[in-house]
């Protein structure tokens, strides 16, 4: 079975200007495991059995199972080269920078990998007696507090697996306070730059979505908001820094104004790495907020998770936190679970505890220097890109930007190229392209986040290749428009596998 | 800071060429009152033997060398060393999400032989890519059925695992999706087939059920599924065992899927990160939450895979979206990948084989203790059963762990009605010995 | 691209051809353009009740969904099954590639909806023509 479907029809590559940063690079050919695997071929080996047989289809009887159907039968160094090969194709952090904005895409420290894997917190079950658990439950408690002490709120649950999970937990606080206050309500306040997981958690949290919208700034409109919040009004989700990267400079009026109205405010925490050991966001009015550790902290994103979502909140929320809590009696660590009030589980156990040790892990790493250099880094490297490029690049909102930037494409697309073009043509000098077409605010936009792992070298070549499209853009046009010509695969027929999806492989028919 | 890739001459510069005079010209649109003014409440800076030695110190105060009994979701197995080997590889650790096709064509072409896996596993046509875990997809199941039925109640067997049943509970209160549970039959440890049938109405979306069950018994599921869909309910399948697949018959009659890939290559760590997955009938696609990867061409006609689907999506459909997860478990999904890859179709039935052989051998050692007995004796079951015994689980569970055994987990918590019962997990890697020692144990602690 | 002048129009593009109580409703030209290709058609069943301004469905391309909404109060009487399999005759003539047929509950709607040339000077508003 040829590893590649069909012939090509390409003639030959594209010349390219590049920065020198990238060369063609040969990567195998690889067909799916299933076309490689022939029965007999084996890729394990069990150990012998200590106890009696059994004959399972007599022990099963009509639940016996007879064939586990298409399975692949590989050989180790087949599928050692298998998974390899296709690495090859994969772009990472590993390899250069990611300036996609609001994901925070700093380096993932490899002592994280080493130490999450020690046996003792490996294999840890989380229903083993908890005099035999007090390593796993230390380091929860000691993130727990580098947490609250980071965010500047009163206490903390680790349990959502994610951002968005952590939306939603948070939604769930907000509710539960809200009835024990005998009035749910019924609307939060989204910004039209918001995250899509806002506006989808608060439908999952049965509230209505109301937008609010941004200002000619880029944050909240104020006056608006003013008109807007009565006691109705749950919460707003707010993002601060915003999408557009920038620091909402009148949050004391926006979280005065909620308060009043016995609303809560809700802080989206994907840019904290603008503001860790700068300013705590439970400093200027947030009551709730979620975390992303496999941003902000560090963890790896591995190709789309497993993350961590990390709500924190003000003690008012307390009483409604998930299930089970972390406490300590004198020497000893447990679970409570007595918790009259709680909103309930969000997930089994307690949460995606390997990414906890990543997470202390990088704490410890850094210290509180440490975090605080990372968060003017990560500033510092934006406002220089920023720089780098402002006078070829529209830039909607002329606020000072933290640790993202974001541009819009109205001057290329006047020569009928747009953001998606440019990303693309960005690919082809060695970059994962920006975040294309969000926030939904800018239309057009490209928005930009370096992270603190960047050194000068890398933003430098970085803004030459933007500069670089830029005059390609006059020049060359369709050099950009038909982008990546340097990529294994060239741009792939989306409708056709939207209309007609094939999501798995199948056996040839016989 | 070793992770920082600047000389502070550089920051300097840096600054001066942007035009700022410090980098607290960056930080002015903080209002002064908020700026914090001293250091964060945090260990302070370690070098990297010293995180090493923390964590270390750290797993000495958990259970080292103990031999485990202990299941219920969280299921001990063998991982082969491959696939840390491959999955640290930082081309897979530390890449992005594959939105950009072209540049992320391994962790695509992986998640779509993980999805084609699991369709072959589960007996499904369609899967996704991953979910967070068994708990949070079996919720996210019932809310898909509400969508596709447009029925507003779901019918939940007690014996799914109780911590997924919070959390279905949790997830249902604000949708306007109550669930009702029914309970199980004393003798079988299985669902009350009659109960079953009386709860099941025109409002009900679906019917969720676990197999094996928390117990460690196989459902009916041809029955289950026969009193669902008489009333135009679906049926959703609950799988917390993943490699009970390798020998027990798949859930074909379930229209939804819901399964938990711990078991496959996933360390424990103390409750996750785990792998859920969903899989249903191609009929309920455009309802199914989460990623999903297809099979395409690119402009030169070479296969290749891109993420498809996505207006299902929250980037996209926002409020409307089918479920608001954005980050998954990918790599988590990738271990489970290659463990299924080196097992293949013979091992993972070979595997699980023997998890059949140590359990059956456990549940006849241990129940003939004096003072033991096992529980739903006659139900066909995978590697998990109850033990009812007439010492208190604390008793018995003390003698175990004196003998560094952790014994069966005790059930009052969530199922009073049996008394004192333990629920025990025997997997490839309990020994004879260990067995063999731990119904000893047990004797003693009657003995006395 | 010429508008058919005997459809009547709404502001959010979609076209209604009336003959007697039965109109057969699509989207213009102009909005499978907006959309880029078109990779699902969302449509109500037969049977289900359509109100005027209301959505009754969605349309779907790669990176956008839009909701349709309905011209006209009514019965749903018939939908083009065609477009399950090939949403692309959408994009291929929007005119004439019908989703619904509803029976009217109150054909004095129609008057309110725009023709063809006040939906040509609409779009060519909206566009900045």
């Amino acid at each position: 079975m040829a590893t590649d479907a069909l012939t090509p029809t390409k003639t030959g590559p594209t010349p390219r200007t590049t920065t020198g940063k990238v060369r063609a690079h040969q990567t195998q050919n690889e067909g799916l495991i299933f076309e490689k695997s022939h029965p007999g071929k084996v890729g394990y080996k069990l150990p012998p059995l200590d106890v009696p047989e059994v004959d399972a289809a007599a022990l099963l009887g009509d639940v016996h199972r007879e064939s586990t159907g298409s399975l692949p039968e590989l050989s180790e160094i087949e599928i050692i080269r298998h998974f390899t090969r296709l690495s090859t194709w994969n772009y990472a952090i590993d390899l250069g920078m990611y300036p996609l904005g609001s994901c925070t895409m700093k380096y993932n420290p490899r002592v994280n990998e080493f130490v999450s894997r020690i046996e003792g917190l490996a294999e840890a079950h989380p229903f083993q007696p908890q005099a035999l658990s007090q390593g796993s439950l230390e380091i929860v408690e000691l993130l727990q507090k580098c947490l609250i002490d980071i965010t500047g709120m009163d206490t903390i649950t680790l349990q959502p697996a994610a951002g968005a999970h952590g939306e939603f937990t948070g939604i769930l606080l907000v509710r539960a306070y809200h009835e024990s206050k005998g009035n749910a309500r019924r609307k939060i306040l989204i910004p039209d730059s918001a995250h899509g997981t806002n506006p989808a958690t608060a439908a999952v949290c049965g509230y209505q979505v109301q937008n609010i919208k941004s200002n000619a700034l880029g944050g909240i409109d104020v006056e608006e908001l003013e008109r807007i919040v009565d006691e109705d009004t749950a919460a707003l989700m707010l993002t601060n820094p915003s999408t557009i990267g920038v620091f909402e400079s009148e949050i004391h009026k926006i979280a005065d104004i909620l308060h009043a109205k016995g609303a809560l405010l809700y802080m989206d925490g994907a840019n904290m790495n603008a503001l860790v050991g700068k300013v705590r966001p439970g400093d200027f009015g947030v009551d709730v907020m979620h975390l992303n550790l496999h941003k902000t902290f560090s963890t790896p994103h591995g190709g789309g998770g497993p993350g961590s979502g990390p709500v924190a909140c003000k003690a008012i929320l307390e009483p409604f936190l998930p299930t089970p809590v972390l406490a300590r009696k004198g020497d000893s660590l447990s679970w409570n679970f007595d918790r009259p009030q709680t909103v309930g589980r969000v997930r089994a156990y307690y949460g995606n505890y390997g990414m906890f040790i990543r997470a202390l892990a990088y704490i410890m790493a850094n210290g509180p220097d440490g975090l605080r250099q990372t968060t003017e880094d990560a500033v510092l490297n934006a406002n220089y890109i920023r720089s780098g490029l402002e006078d070829l690049y529209e830039l909607p909102y002329k606020t000072a930007s933290m640790h993202e930037v974001v541009f819009s494409d109205k001057r290329q697309a006047a020569k009928g190229i747009r953001t998606g073009d440019i990303a693309k043509r960005l690919i082809d000098y060695g970059f994962h392209p920006y975040t294309v077409s969000f926030p939904m605010i800018v239309s057009g936009a490209l928005m930009i986040e370096p992270t603190e792992s960047e050194s000068r070298e890398e933003l430098d070549l970085f803004i030459a290749a933007m500069r670089s499209i830029a005059q390609e853009v006059e020049e060359t046009p369709e050099l950009v428009k038909n982008a990546p010509h340097s990529t294994r695969v060239s741009r792939l027929d989306e409708v056709t596998a939207a209309r007609k999806p094939v999501l798995r492989w199948k056996p040839e028919a016989k | 800071m070793r992770y920082l890739p600047k000389s502070d001459a550089e920051r300097v510069d840096m600054l001066a060429q942007i035009g700022a005079r410090s980098i607290d010209d960056l930080f002015e649109v903080i209002p002064a009152e908020y700026r914090l003014k001293r250091d964060l409440d945090v260990p302070r800076q370690m070098a990297e033997s010293e995180i090493i030695d923390y964590f270390k110190q750290a797993s000495t105060k958990n259970a080292v060398g103990y031999a485990s009994f202990l299941g219920a979701g969280c299921y001990r197995h063998y991982r082969p060393v491959i696939i840390d080997s491959l999955v640290q590889r930082g081309e897979f650790l530390t890449s992005y999400t594959p939105y950009q096709a072209e540049i992320t064509q391994g962790t695509l072409q992986a998640i779509f032989e993980f999805q084609t896996m699991i369709c072959e596993l589960t007996g499904m046509d369609v899967a996704n890519a991953s979910m967070y875990d068994g708990s949070t997809g079996a919720a996210e199941a019932v809310m898909m059925a509400a969508r596709i039925t447009g029925r507003s109640n779901s019918v939940v067997a007690a014996t799914v695992h109780p911590e997924y049943r919070e959390v279905m509970t949790t997830y249902a209160q604000h949708q306007g999706l109550p669930n009702s549970v029914v309970g199980y039959d004393a003798e079988t440890g299985r669902v009350d087939l009659k109960a079953l049938e009386a709860a099941i109405t025109d409002e009900t979306a679906c019917v969720l059920v676990q197999s094996p069950n928390f117990f460690g018994v196989i459902e009916d599921i041809p029955a289950i599924a026969e009193l669902a869909h008489a009333k135009g309910a679906l049926l959703v399948v609950s799988i917390a065992e993943a490699v009970s697949l390798g020998v027990v018959k798949p859930p074909i009659e379930a229209d939804i899927v819901s399964m938990e890939a711990q078991s496959f290559g996933v360390a424990i760590s103390y409750g996750g990160p785990f792998c859920g997955v969903i899989a249903a009938k191609e009929k309920y696609l455009r309802q199914m939450p989460g990623r999903l990867v297809g099979q395409t061409t690119d402009a030169d006609g070479y296969r290749g895979y891109v993420l498809t689907l996505s207006t299902r999506e929250q980037h996209i459909r926002r409020e409307k979206a089918t479920s608001n997860i954005c980050t998954n478990q990918a790599l988590v999904a990738l271990m489970a990948t290659i463990f299924l890859t080196v097992y293949g179709k013979q091992g993972v039935r070979d595997l699980a084989v023997q998890n059949l052989a140590k359990a059956d051998f456990a549940a006849k050692t241990l129940s003939a203790q004096n003072g033991t007995k096992l529980l739903f004796a006659k139900s066909p079951r995978f590697h998990e059963f109850v033990l009812q015994t007439s010492e208190a689980p604390s008793v018995l569970n003390g003698h175990l762990l004196e003998k560094k055994i952790i014994g069966g987990l005790d059930l009052a918590k969530w199922y009073p009605k049996l008394g004192n019962a333990t629920l025990w997990c025997a997997t490839e890697l309990n020994t004879r010995l260990q067995i063999e020692t731990a119904a000893e144990a047990l004797a003693a602690a009657v003995a006395v | 691209m010429s508008y058919p002048a005997n459809y009547h129009y709404t502001k959010e593009h979609e076209w209604i051809d009336v003959s007697g109580n039965i109109g057969t409703i699509g989207i213009t030209d102009y909005a499978q353009n907006t959309l880029g290709d078109i990779v699902f058609v969302e449509l109500p069943k037969v049977g289900d009740p359509v109100t005027g301004g209301a959505t009754f469905g969605s349309v779907e391309s790669v990176k956008a969904v839009s909701d349709l909404y309905s011209p006209v109060s009514g019965t749903v009487t018939a939908i083009n099954e065609e477009l399950a399999t090939s949403p692309d005759k959408v994009n291929e003539d929007a005119h004439h590639a019908w989703m619904i047929k509803v029976e009217l509950s109150d054909p004095s709607q129609i008057e309110k909806l725009l023709d063809a040339a006040a939906y040509e000077a609409f779009i060519a508003e909206e566009t900045g023509h």
